[in-house]
């Protein structure tokens, strides 16, 4: 028992990445009816956001200590970072140590005046070409993104730490009545999966209750007729661009710590995000959630080693063996609406 | 000429007069000058690359511009075209053509498996499908079936399949001398090469580089004679219009599985002659990157025509070969004759587009390409022709008028 609910919590993280990146996708494919390739440089974006601003709070001015002295007995060299100069040591130290954190309010603009600009910029022109042509300017921006983040942050993984008190492990089960030791989980994965599901709600309650979520749910029905009420879907559409990139941003944002950031995570999972959108049926949303968690936690079960040792190497392609059966069995996916995507 | 008409016929004379004198074509520059160590691409590595390359896009436009279904996961075949000659260079024996025929034929199987399945579904669900495929092959080559330790280690994981000394190759011999033996034609090594001085320039012909360009040149007529006969206009069909096809009361999955297991041969055909230029086959070639890799070249050259995947692969080859060649050194010494100010500008904001920035020029490039040249060079070419035609035609007409 203690075992499963281990590998259920162990699948949670990475599918709570797989479901804020899938529900971007498959917002901007109900809506706009665009197949996002970029989707993934949108996360890693979102990561490096987190990574900027840890460097940006981290920016120090060189002052001599007279008091101190290097090893050569001249005056030690002390780097202060400016925000401990401003806001007092114990103040900008603690600024720092939650930059990960401070930095979703830091990335939720940079994200929406990107998506912003991409849709308005580039994919606007394409909604009349084919979806392969679709596809591929996506692709083409996807490598462009990450190249730029290479040349900028170069190749290698930067490590970017949570706050203090969120690193290292808690005994979770004891807290559910198992034996100690039986569940051990790491806060931010905790935390995260904390995140995805106030993001994910909030993403449904602002389509669910707000008049313009609602004039949305109503262009991805019948665009065609909300647009004869004369309401400028269009504008709300492009909107729900830069929400969905925000979406996208601020998994990445909080998904640094899990994982330190590099250029090309975000291609990494992509390919799976397209996987889990298919599965959850395209255009469907919470089918994409729900796709998410599913196959994040079943890949968490393909790990265990009582597993592997039977199939060995099924933690590799579950996901994509997944996918394949449901596509050819379900081809509208698990919750996909009749006459999305139909061909 | 071989059952083509003349405009093809020309075509294909002038591809082959391209690939047969390319040893010739791609090196301008006199041996050892600076401008030959950037521009020159007559050597036998990059040329060899340049058909094989040249047959992979063939492949993939007799899929994707006659069919117009876009397959995300071409790589797959490459890389098991690429495993299967390396395992015959193992087992069997260090001629390439046993090799070749292999991974066309393991290649064909795995197309028209995958095929089978991902043809069900059309459009995104068949690009998706492609692409979980091709990445459950790389995953499966890369570490499941890659475990040294395992005794089903068809790959060797990481470190990529490679020719060892104690390999049996039953119809060859182990080792000469104490070292690998090399890949040969019936005894001709396809590394051989015979070079030739005229003056100070140097020409290379390389065994490997003429067998595999002869291979490419019969890959291209067959593409031809597929493009102009009922199956390739059947095919047209599909991409125009699947829907109507079906109403008539015809059934197109076995074309459209025709068509993937022809182009997935032909990718395996690459893969068996990159490994029979080089007997090592690693699992990155079958990354789903290195699939969007042939999308790009076949979108660069044009897709759905006879000449474009050839023009493609060159294309991005050579640059690639160019840009990762130039360095900050290279920009200062052509940018001399700039204010020291402006040049370190320049150099400064370059920086980022050659040397191992590469793929951010070649990703921008086909970026514009899909955004502006829909048909890539090819089209390019067209409308540059037919904008200097037409500004003749308007030359001489303006010329007549007043004549009137």
């Amino acid at each position: 028992m203690d075992a499963i609910l281990l590998q259920i919590l162990n699948g949670l993280d990475k599918g709570s990445a797989y479901a804020l990146i899938a529900l971007g996708l498959t917002l901007i494919f109900g809506t706009l009816g665009v197949v996002n390739f970029a989707h993934g440089a949108l996360f890693m974006i979102g990561a490096f956001c987190a990574v900027t601003l840890q460097r940006i709070f981290k920016l120090s001015f060189e002052t001599l200590d007279p008091t101190q002295k290097d090893f050569l007995g001249n005056p030690l060299k002390v780097k202060t970072p400016y925000v401990e100069s401003w806001f007092g040591p114990e103040m900008g130290a603690a600024i720092i140590d939650w930059s990960v954190p401070l930095a979703i309010l830091f990335s939720i603009p940079i994200m929406l005046a990107i998506g912003y600009i991409m849709e308005r910029g580039l994919i606007k022109h394409f909604y009349k070409r084919p979806h392969a042509d679709q596809i591929l300017v996506t692709f083409g921006l996807a490598i462009v993104l990450q190249e730029i983040i290479k040349a900028v942050y170069g190749a290698n993984p930067i490590p970017t730490p949570a706050p203090e008190v969120f690193r290292g492990s808690f005994d979770f089960g004891v807290m559910l009545g198992f034996d100690p030791n039986a569940i051990i989980y790491p806060y931010w994965r905790m935390v995260y999966f904390a995140f995805a599901a106030v993001i994910i709600g909030a993403v449904f309650a602002f389509l669910q209750f707000t008049t313009f979520g609602m004039v949305v749910r109503a262009g991805m029905a019948d665009r065609e007729t909300v647009g004869l009420l004369g309401i400028n879907i269009d504008r709300r559409f492009t909107i729900m661009f830069g929400i969905a990139a925000a979406v996208a941003g601020l998994a990445g944002v909080m998904y640094a710590p899990i994982n330190s950031p590099n250029y090309h995570m975000g291609m990494d999972f992509l390919v799976l995000s397209f996987v889990v959108v298919v599965v959850g049926g395209m255009g469907s949303l919470p089918g994409a959630v729900l796709a998410g968690f599913m196959l994040g936690i079943l890949e968490a079960f393909a790990s265990m080693n009582e597993v592997k040792s039977i199939l060995p190497g099924i933690d590799q392609i579950i996901i994509y063996l997944v996918a394949i059966i449901i596509i050819l069995t379900r081809p509208r996916g698990l919750m996909g609406r009749k006459g999305v995507m139909e061909d | 000429m071989l059952g083509l008409n003349k405009k093809d016929t020309t075509l294909l004379l002038v591809v082959m007069a391209l690939a047969l004198f390319a040893p010739f074509i791609l090196n301008p520059f006199p041996e050892g000058s600076s401008l030959a160590q950037m521009f020159n691409a007559g050597y036998p590595d990059l040329m060899q690359r340049f058909v094989i390359y040249g047959i992979l896009v063939i492949g993939f436009n007799i899929l994707f511009g006659l069919t117009g279904y876009l397959s995300f996961g071409h790589a797959a075949f490459l890389g098991i075209g690429s495993y299967s000659a390396v395992w015959v260079f193992k087992l069997i024996g260090m001629n390439v053509i046993p090799a070749i025929l292999l991974s066309m034929v393991m290649a064909g199987i795995f197309a028209l498996l995958i095929g089978y399945i991902s043809l069900r579904r059309s459009g995104i669900y068949f690009s998706i499908l492609t692409l979980a495929f091709a990445q459950m092959s790389y995953n499966l080559a890369y570490s499941v079936l890659g475990n040294p330790a395992s005794n089903y280690n068809l790959t060797n994981g990481e470190t990529g399949l490679q020719l060892l000394l104690d390999d049996p190759r039953i119809l060859g011999v182990s080792s000469v001398d104490g070292s690998l033996p090399v890949t040969s034609f019936f005894g001709l090594a396809m590394r051989d090469s015979y070079q030739l001085e005229i003056g100070s320039w140097l020409f290379t012909f390389n065994v490997g580089y003429y067998l595999c360009a002869i291979i490419m040149l019969i890959s291209f007529y067959i593409s031809i004679r597929i493009f102009r006969s009922p199956f390739g206009m059947m095919l047209r069909a599909v991409k125009s219009n699947q829907q109507r096809m079906n109403y008539t009361g015809l059934n197109t999955k076995p074309y459209l599985l025709a068509a993937f297991v022809i182009s997935g041969i032909y990718a395996g055909l690459a893969g068996g002659l990159l490994s029979s230029m080089d007997p090592l086959a690693g699992a990155e070639r079958m990354h789903w990157t290195a699939s969007g890799e042939i999308v790009i070249m076949a979108i660069l050259g044009g897709v759905g025509t006879l000449i474009g995947p050839i023009l493609g692969a060159g294309f991005n080859e050579y640059f690639k070969n160019i840009l990762s060649k130039i360095n900050d050194d290279v920009l200062h010494a052509w940018l001399a004759f700039l204010p020291d100010g402006l040049e370190n500008f320049f150099v400064g904001i370059m920086h980022y587009f050659v040397g191992k920035g590469w793929h951010l020029t070649l990703g921008l490039l086909f970026m514009l390409v899909i955004i502006f040249l829909p048909g890539g060079l090819v089209e390019g070419g067209q409308r540059l022709m037919k904008w200097f035609s037409r500004k003749d035609k308007n030359a001489t007409e303006t010329k007549t008028t007043p004549a009137e």
